[in-house]
């Protein structure tokens, strides 16, 4: 068992001013996850008759994308490629302070603690995140062959789970890794072709007016990004959008 | 009251094509005079609502997650079933209904699952179009792995992310329709009442987390697809915030809620390892297709299990079924777990767990091969427990996953409350006392872009487009009672906490509820259950106000709703004098441990109908035929 000390954001709404709080957790398992142990101490404080830390989470497996903090200033905490959700108090040790902070981006103002919201995201999406396809007549699904490779790319670029942490993790707070996902993976399919160009500039245009800033390629998104989107999918972002713009 | 399932007549291969062409048609141009609710976007509502707004209906979707992407969906892992039979291998839309219905040990109906295999072909071509990124082979061709039940290889899958990739899908779709205005949707959004006037289901009322504000909607039908009801037993492989409040707050507005007991325990999930735990991890079924379940064949054997040579191991399930082996459907992998541990086979520290083991796949198929398969899901493993399962055999226990049970629907997937139609995991429909592995999201998306668009227009065209608003007072009177309970739970400023709550509740379900089942175990739970009723309206603590955003809140009322749910579940398998599928009740077994129907009696759906927190729920029966496959008791030897 470890005792352990969390300096917390507490910020009451939208439009409070925000600060830390500083809280010491004792009684920690190794074997809990990270977000177990803000449930321990949250259960604490309701007892004690405080408010309890709002954060969001829901799959607890890495999918969902819903849970968001920055611990110890990196998002998603330090292990590579997992989600917060996924972290497990065994990556701290005993006596350790841990600060945990929201996703700070203008793109994603806070709720509530460490809770912000992230429709800027779903804005971009409505956009031109989509195959305009009609339900019921499909062809067979066979009837159109893809190569493994073609397939695989695009299936790394789909597994963007829009965490947002990329976002949060680049000092120009750009969504380039998260547009580019998405952009990469209908460029890469067949069923993506014919609003290819559209959609490219669409999204850019959706995205720049949601106030997300410029990607000065330093890699921040893709040392942070729990599912491996890498910087390829920006470069193939910049290339469509060039391509789109030209035509 | 009798309930009409409204099977259409006819043979069952062309029951929905003929039922299809007799259905009353919305004139195109009438379609946006009608106002459609969709509670929920996960895999269900999501395609629901996309198809619908194509079709030119005016929608309104609802979520209480930030965004549809975020639903429990996302997390499904293995695959979806279709009989493309793409692999030649003797799949066949008969083979498929055929294993379904069998694999639900005989509780679902002919022809719903008729429909179902039906139409799951057609699910696969229409996610491919949408650009869903499945694995494919070397050639181009779209490829298959084996599931749970069935002999053969109909299960499409995108690595362990089939379920994201598939909502991702009809999250584009309905990115689609809210860019051209077909659909509102409206995140964040908790559906906390229904509003029936006239007998029909004209609307909902919200609750918006961000703010508090409780709001009307008004429409001209209500589509519930709000998932199941998993997590009534506290720890799940379900999300923290699946939960039952929209399907049970319709109940209590007369829907009735059918086969509440029908739960399933999952074989494969990453064993209970503390207090603290919060949720349960599921390792995907398809882990089943390479990895060997066993347990030392020495009761207490406590070597580590590199230490058990191969002649002290059991492979209970080869051994026991030798023509399904590993691969036998949910229910029984599970109960044969439990067995194992309760005869004191189990390993690991707590006792509570069998090995899932792979080595043999490494040395058959290479490292890569498997880390291509299952790579995350072993990834994903070690991350939860510290240990590398390329060179320790997983340990894995069952787990509460998914709830066949669910709002009552007919054919149609209309309620008895007219108007009110349920989709996905919230109705009962297709999986019997038991689901096959991949099929809860072949009927999610059968459900919404299948079936709803051809069975809504029927009842809108019957009943013509309503004149009524949010002024009408029923909707008054449904937001006062939403106000008053949220008012009340923050009141009582009791001592226990809301998850504490929850966890004795789950405490009570996975003891006397679970695996195995019996009189006086379920009695003893309904009694413990209104007891933990009665304490949490006056003792729970509830901290901070309705007007803001507030978790413990929304835990509250979810709550609230899963002790009623969990009584109601205790007495549906109290009442059920059998064993089927995944209601194993211990008095009732063959001679060799298995389920025991009993078709005389009990070859029925229980649907029953709310009466009051705490009185006796009325029992109807919907009586299920077959015609096409004969009931038999299942094997898989
Ligand atoms: C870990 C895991 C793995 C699985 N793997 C597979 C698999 O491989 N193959 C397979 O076929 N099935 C699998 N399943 C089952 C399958 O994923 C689910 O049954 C299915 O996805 C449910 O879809 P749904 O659309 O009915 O509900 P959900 O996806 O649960 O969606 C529910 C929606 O309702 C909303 N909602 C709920 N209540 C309210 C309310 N009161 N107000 C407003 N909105 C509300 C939510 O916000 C959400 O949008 C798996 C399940 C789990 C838990
Ligand atoms: S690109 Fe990576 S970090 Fe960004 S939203 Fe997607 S998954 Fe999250
Ligand atoms: S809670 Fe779902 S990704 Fe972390």
């Amino acid at each position: 068992m470890m005792n352990i000390t969390l300096k917390v954001w507490r910020q009451k709404s939208c439009n409070s001013q925000g600060a830390f709080a500083t809280y010491g957790v004792e009684g920690v398992s190794p074997d809990m996850s990270f977000l177990e142990m803000l449930d321990m101490l949250n259960e604490r404080l309701i007892k004690k008759g405080e408010e309890p830390i709002a954060f969001d989470h829901d799959c607890r497996e890495g999918i969902c994308g819903t849970c968001s903090m920055v611990i110890n200033g990196r998002p998603h905490g330090p292990i590579k490629g997992v989600t917060t959700c996924q972290l497990h108090m065994r990556s701290f040790s005993e006596g350790d302070t841990i600060v945990i902070e929201p996703f700070r981006a203008k793109a994603f103002p806070v709720i509530k603690d460490l809770v912000v919201d992230r429709s800027s995201f779903e804005r971009i999406m409505v956009a031109g995140g989509y195959v305009s396809v009609r339900t019921g007549n499909a062809q067979d699904a066979n009837a159109l062959p893809i190569g493994k490779h073609e397939a695989d790319e695009a299936f790394n670029a789909a597994a963007c789970i829009g965490c947002g942490a990329c976002v949060a993790s680049c000092k120009n707070s750009s969504a380039m890794l998260f547009v580019g996902a998405k952009v990469s993976q209908y460029a890469l399919l067949p069923q993506g072709q014919p609003e290819r160009k559209q959609r490219v500039l669409n999204m850019v245009a959706a995205m720049d007016l949601e106030g997300f800033g410029n990607c000065s390629n330093t890699g921040a998104c893709e040392a942070t990004c729990p599912k491996g989107i890498d910087l390829p999918h920006i470069a193939r972002l910049n290339r469509e959008y060039i391509a789109a713009t030209l035509s | 009251m009798a309930l009409d399932s409204k099977i259409p007549a006819g043979p069952i291969e062309t029951k929905w094509t003929d039922h299809k062409f007799k259905l009353k048609l919305v004139n195109p141009a009438n379609k946006r005079k009608y106002t459609i609710i969709v509670v929920g976007t996960g895999l269900a509502g999501g395609s629901a609502a996309a198809s619908l707004a194509e079709l030119g209906y005016n929608v309104l979707a609802f979520s209480f997650h930030e965004s549809p992407r975020r639903a429990h969906s996302i997390a499904a892992q293995g695959g979806i079933n279709a009989a493309k039979n793409y692999q030649n291998d003797g799949d066949s839309v008969h083979r498929l209904f055929y294993d379904t219905l069998k694999g639900g040990d005989y509780r679902a109906r002919e022809a719903n699952v008729h429909r179902l295999a039906e139409v799951s072909g057609n699910i696969i071509d229409q996610c491919v179009a949408q650009g869903v990124p499945f694995a494919r082979e070397y050639g181009g061709l779209l490829d298959n792995r084996s599931f749970g039940g069935a002999q053969v290889s109909r299960t499409f899958y995108a690595k362990g992310q089939t379920g994201q990739q598939l909502l991702l899908g009809a999250y584009s779709a309905m990115n689609k329709q809210i860019h051209e205005g077909g659909i509102k949707f409206f995140p964040r959004h908790e559906m906390l009442d229904l509003v029936v006037i006239d007998g029909k289901a004209k609307g909902i009322v919200t609750r918006e987390l961000n703010t508090g504000e409780v709001k009307s909607w008004a429409a001209d039908a209500v589509l519930i697809a709000t998932g199941g009801y998993g997590n009534v037993f506290f720890l799940s492989t379900n999300a923290m915030y699946s939960n039952a409040t929209a399907a049970w707050r319709a109940h209590k507005k007369g829907a009735f809620f059918a086969n509440p007991c029908f739960t399933q325990i999952h074989p494969t999930c990453i064993p209970v390892s503390s207090e603290h735990q919060s949720k349960l991890t599921l390792m995907s079924e398809s882990l089943r297709n390479d990895g060997r379940v066993w347990v030392p064949k020495k009761a207490g054997d406590d070597r580590p299990a590199n230490q058990i040579p191969e002649a002290e191991r059991d492979y209970y399930l080869e051994r026991l079924y030798p023509s399904f082996g590993n691969l036998v459907p949910r229910d029984v992998a599970s109960r044969r777990a439990k067995e194992m541990c309760d005869k004191g086979h189990g390993v690991g520290s707590t006792k509570l767990a069998v090995y899932l083991d792979f080595s043999d796949a490494i040395k058959r198929l290479g490292k890569p091969v498997v880390e291509e398969r299952y790579g995350n899901l072993f990834d994903m493993y070690k991350q939860i427990t510290g240990e590398n399962p390329y060179e320790i055999p997983m340990r894995i226990y069952p787990a509460v996953h998914y709830t066949m049970g669910g709002l009552w629907v007919d054919y149609n997937l209309q309620s008895n409350v007219p108007g009110l139609f349920v989709l996905g995991e919230a109705n009962f429909s297709d999986h019997g006392a038991n689901r096959l592995g991949a099929s809860a999201l072949m009927q999610g998306l059968a459900d919404g872009y299948f079936v709803i668009p051809y069975t809504l227009g029927d009842y809108l065209a019957t009943v013509g487009a309503s004149k009524l608003t949010t002024d009408h007072e029923a909707f008054k009177k449904s937001e006062a009672e939403v106000k008053e309970v949220t008012k009340k739970l923050l009141a009582i400023k009791g001592k226990t906490t809301v998850d504490e709550f929850h966890k004795k509740l789950g405490h009570i379900m996975w003891d006397y509820v679970g695996m195995a089942r019996n009189e006086k175990g379920l009695k003893h739970a309904i009694a413990e259950i209104q007891k933990i009723r009665e304490e949490f309206w006056k003792d729970v603590m509830v901290p901070g106000s309705e007007t803001e955003f507030n978790q413990e809140l929304e835990k509250a009322h979810r709550v609230a709703d899963f002790i009623e749910l969990g009584e109601l579940m205790a007495i549906d398998a109290l009442e059920r004098n059998e064993s089927c599928g995944g209601h194993f009740r211990e008095e009732f077994q063959t001679e060799d441990g298995e389920a025991q129907r009993d078709d005389e009696k009990y070859a029925y759906v229980a649907a029953w109908e709310f009466k009051g927190v705490g009185a006796k729920p009325e029992l109807h029966k919907e009586n299920l035929t077959f015609d096409y496959v004969k009931p038999s008791q299942r094997s898989y030897k």
